[in-house]
């Protein structure tokens, strides 16, 4: 009785530490967030007006103006990298989780992986050599490719995960309804996981967006509007990099505001992932 | 929700009405046999008993099959063991009126005894109970089938009374002991199809009470 | 009970009568109970649907059916009975060519569909899985999907447009199915809104619905409680007027209930194969009578 007792003493404290030591882990992971958002907050808030969103950046020594083409610029980069990034990435996905034989298979997850462990820099030389080069000076679309052979790994990945997914139960269904295997893969299987499938991308978006160095001798940034994909375009962290690194007070505020835009649409994009998930497991799939 | 299975039932249940049918069919010519002293008639309810073997083992077949297809429970087990039971009882009492028939061909090489009246009675209460039984059966009615149980007891007193009366019959006339002889007989085999009339009401109050009533004031 | 057995007392006299008019009882009823089932029972396979030749089939080294040969009757419910691991689900998918879905699956031997050998060179599996549907152990609508669409799936992505036609097969295989009344007034609600005996019955809907020759079952209903079991055996019984339907259970009883033929197969190999009736009253084979009787298996 009193051993037990004892024992079951001993226990409690074991499982006070266990979950004491995890909690704080825990809060180690949140508290970093919070810092970085509160002083992005103090410090960036302060700049941000509508002329943040709509004006050009201003001349030095003028103060005010925004980064309505660095806002624009990051986006259109996004877009151009879904362009390559979804497509080869989702097929992709859908070959391995699909298609592929075991050893086929095997190889294109090392590769895959071995691809998201690249630094983003290699990437950037990668577009410079196969597009900066050939086009002669820098650009969106350079931009664009850095960004997109960033995202196919990703999605791949993030893909064939959330096809192996969908129940083999659906896939014997519709084979044995005698529809053919494209036709099931498409209207079936894919359109079953698409919740999984846009949440990776949508991640994959995130993760990019913040990418500085694969842009600085791609898209190479822009201090106005870039209206052929041609030319050199803004980008985001491209104009706060420059901003941090310059001498001027006003520039310093404005990198911190473009920081937390940055940072917000990162967020935006987090929420919209979770909100889409949450669904998927509440909804359809039961 | 209406089952298969019922339909089967459905079917078991006409092949018996069928079987009964024939049955009440086949004493009612052996009487008519007996007393319209009809030779040809006789000859006829001794043929037709094959028919009557053939349902038996029909149902019976059936009945088995349905038993390991179907596993049935509660009042669809009651029915087909009763069914088979019922099958095995109009048999029998075909058997019976095959006897009757019988008797009669011997009877009607020699004149007439007397004017036939309690052998009549009697068949009229034996058949009475055959039919208030298969009545039972079909409009489930399991208190007009104890009714009919009760109603064994007269037949019996009709048996035992004539049994008396032929045999004075014959202590005065020893001409008369074949006939008399052969009157008796038909008195017990009409005693015998209200015993089974009998069983078979038995057989109806388990079937839709769920009570086995057999052997209880012995 | 007293609804279905209450066949008026006409029957028993109108029966007498006849026999007295015609002096003789009229023994046209077959023994075999249930009138629509003579026509498979009463004769020897009339029309034969599958015909298998020595099939054996393998997981890469494992040998799930051995050379087996048997008929399969046509528009009547054969029922494959066995043990767990008796190659019974294997043998059913060999019979629309899903076995060889498997990875490291082999096939030898041969498989005639009236006639056609569904494992000839020039045969394409997709033509063979539509002639043959199928329905699985768990019900599987498709998610995606409202119960229109998943009735209607197999058609229109076969390439059927016509939406007068799709409706009309979609409310004739929910018919079939013995859904449409209840399901008729919510079309469009999620195929998987409806409960687990509803589920499998869409999914033979679904498979109705593409038109087949022959509809195989695999343990359709060992998931479902038993109202909608019950629901699912009638069924059967009204499918196999149109259908050549073989179904593989573990469960015996209900091969017994359903089935008008039964094989019984065990490690692999067919052991016995004859009528359902034969099958549970009076089997041939040792093995068979101890399985059949519980005393094994």
């Amino acid at each position: 009785m009193n051993t037990s007792s004892r024992y079951h003493a001993w226990r409690k404290v074991k499982n006070l530490t266990m979950s004491g030591l995890s909690f704080t882990c825990a809060t180690l992971v949140i508290a970093p967030l919070g810092l970085v958002l509160f002083y992005l907050i103090t410090a960036g808030a302060g700049a941000i007006d509508w002329h943040f969103f709509t004006q050009l950046p201003k001349p030095v020594g003028e103060t005010g103006g925004g980064m309505a083409n660095a806002i624009v610029g990051t986006l259109t980069l996004l877009g151009l990298a879904s362009l390559i990034g979804v497509p080869v990435g989702v097929l992709g996905g859908v070959y391995l989780s699909e298609y592929g034989g075991e050893r086929m298979n095997w190889w294109i997850r090392f590769g895959a992986d071995v691809l998201n462990g690249v630094p983003s820099i290699v990437w950037g030389i990668v577009a410079y050599t196969l597009v900066v080069v050939p086009l002669k000076g820098f650009s969106a679309y350079a931009g664009g490719v850095a960004l997109g052979f960033m995202m196919i790994p990703l999605i791949i990945r993030t893909t064939e995960e959330v096809l192996l997914l969908v129940p083999n139960g659906y896939r014997e269904a519709a084979l044995a309804l005698g529809i053919p295997r494209w036709r099931i893969n498409l209207q079936i299987v894919m359109k079953t996981a698409l919740r999984g499938i846009v949440t990776g991308v949508l991640l994959a978006g995130a993760r990019i967006a913040g990418e500085t160095a694969p842009l600085l001798f791609t898209a190479f940034g822009n201090r106005f509007w870039t209206h052929h994909l041609k030319d050199p375009i803004a980008a985001l962290p491209l104009q706060i990099f420059t901003y941090a690194i310059s001498p001027y007070d006003d520039w310093h505020r404005q990198a911190w505001a473009g920081a937390l835009v940055l940072i917000l649409m990162i967020f935006l994009i987090n929420i919209g992932v979770r909100a889409l998930t949450r669904e998927r497991f509440s909804g359809a799939t039961r | 929700m209406e089952r298969h299975f019922d339909q089967e039932l459905a079917d078991l249940k006409e092949n018996l009405l069928r079987m009964a049918g024939f049955t009440e069919q086949s004493v009612a010519q052996a009487l008519k046999a007996l007393v319209q002293r009809d030779d040809a008639l006789a000859k006829k309810v001794d043929a037709d008993d094959a028919t009557l073997d053939k349902l038996e083992i029909e149902i019976d077949d059936r009945c088995i099959k349905l038993l390991a297809l179907r596993q049935p429970t509660a009042t669809d087990l009651r029915f087909i063991t009763m069914a088979m039971r019922l099958s095995g009882e109009l048999e029998r009492i075909g058997d019976q009126a095959v006897n009757i028939a019988h008797r009669a061909e011997e009877l009607n090489r020699e004149p007439l005894l007397k004017p036939l009246v309690d052998i009549p009675r009697m068949a009229e209460h034996a058949q009475g109970m055959i039919h208030d039984s298969l009545d039972a059966f079909v409009y489930a009615k399991p208190n007009l089938a104890r009714e009919v149980i009760k109603r064994d007891e007269k037949v019996d007193l009709l048996n035992r009374q004539l049994h008396r009366e032929l045999t004075s019959f014959m202590i005065e006339d020893p001409h008369t002991i074949t006939r008399c002889l052969n009157l008796m007989s038909v008195a017990h085999n009409l005693e015998r199809i209200a015993d089974h009339a009998t069983n078979i009401a038995e057989d109806i109050v388990y079937l839709y009470e769920g009570r086995d009533i057999r052997h209880q004031n012995e | 009970m007293n609804a279905s057995l209450t066949v008026t007392q006409s029957k028993r006299e109108g029966a007498a009568v006849k026999t007295k008019e015609s002096q003789s009882l009229p023994l046209t009823r077959p023994a075999t109970p249930g009138g629509k089932e003579t026509t498979s029972r009463g004769t020897p396979v009339s029309e034969v649907a599958f015909e298998v030749d020595s099939l054996s089939c393998w997981f890469g080294q494992h040998q799930a059916v051995q050379d087996l040969s048997l008929q399969i009757p046509a528009k009547a419910v054969t029922a494959i009975i066995g043990p767990s691991g008796c190659g019974k689900s294997t043998f059913l998918r060999s019979l629309n060519r899903m076995h060889e879905l498997v990875r490291g699956s082999r096939l030898r031997g041969q498989i005639r569909l009236f006639g056609e050998n569904i494992y000839g060179p020039r045969i394409d599996p997709t033509l063979i899985r539509r002639r043959v549907g199928m329905v699985f152990q768990k019900s599987n609508p498709f998610p995606t999907m409202s119960i229109r669409e998943n009735v209607t799936v197999g058609l229109r992505l076969n390439g059927v447009r016509n939406h007068i036609a799709l409706e009309e097969r979609m409310e004739k295989a929910l018919r079939m199915a013995a859904l449409w009344e209840e399901v008729n007034e919510h079309l469009d609600r999620p195929g998987t809104s409806l409960s687990g005996g509803q589920q499998q019955r869409l999914c033979i809907a679904r498979a109705l619905a593409v038109q087949p020759d022959v509809l195989l079952m695999d343990e359709p209903a060992s998931a479902l409680d038993p109202i909608a079991t019950t629901k699912i055996e009638e069924l059967i019984q009204e499918l196999k007027k149109d259908y050549t339907i073989v179904i593989v259970t573990h469960n015996m009883q209900q091969a017994a209930r359903c089935s008008d033929y039964t094989a019984f197969f065990y490690m692999g190999r067919l052991i016995e194969y004859d009528k359902t009736d034969k099958v549970f009253t009076n089997p041939s084979n040792k093995q068979t009578e101890d399985y059949v009787t519980g005393r094994f298996g």
